[in-house]
């Protein structure tokens, strides 16, 4: 099996996410909440470190 | 002549104990269920919604891991990252006691791909000692619902 670099940055953020979700917070909706917060901070800041990156390259 | 003196209501005031009589399973017990199986901590308290959540993201990223040839660590006292790495390992549980029976991750990483896999291994086990923990937390009423 092989997947994008940008797929295995999806689910890596989505399983992490629900787990920090379910097990940082109490209430159901403060857990799905705070699980939607984890994925754009991974997702967004993976995103970010890939531009620095590029800009600091170019 | 003796004077009356009013004792308090209720001495001691020892609280929050009270949760882990009413789920029913012990901390410990749940602690240990939740790292041999995940979600199984959470299933012992009645929590199936969570558990079916976690025991899907856990399996699903170990699996995944376990797809994209990624390493499984065996005990060692090589690097200190290699060692750290069998830590994270073992806390799939059961699970690494799977791979390792069924001689799943032993193929030598030679793409990032296959990188990302030990990665994936890795937080798996994290990941499940955290929901582990979580399901100690919950069974012992220090952590409320």
């Amino acid at each position: 099996m092989t997947i994008s670099h940008f797929s295995a940055v999806l689910l890596f953020s989505l399983f992490t996410s629900i787990v920090f979700g379910i097990t940082q917070r109490a209430q159901p909706k403060k857990m799905v909440r705070f699980g939607a917060l984890c994925f754009a901070l991974f997702v967004g800041g993976t995103i970010a470190a890939s531009w620095a990156m590029w800009l600091i390259k170019h | 002549m003796t004077t009356k003196v009013q004792e308090p209501a209720a001495a001691g005031g020892k609280t929050g104990s009270g949760d882990a009589v009413a789920s029913g399973a012990s901390p410990a017990l749940a602690l240990l269920a939740g790292w041999l199986v995940p979600g199984a901590g959470h299933l012992l308290l009645g929590k199936w919604v969570r558990a079916g959540l976690l025991m899907v993201s856990i399996v699903g990223m170990f699996a995944i891991g376990i797809a994209l040839q990624g390493k499984v660590y065996t005990p060692n006292t090589g690097e200190p990252l290699d060692m750290l790495g069998f830590a994270g390992d073992l806390g799939s549980g059961l699970l690494y006691g799977l791979a390792r029976l069924l001689g799943w991750g032993q193929a030598p990483v030679l793409t990032a791909v296959a990188d990302y896999g030990t990665k994936f291994i890795v937080v798996a086990g994290l990941l499940n000692v955290v929901a582990a923990v979580d399901a100690h937390s919950l069974a012992s009423g220090r952590k409320p619902s």
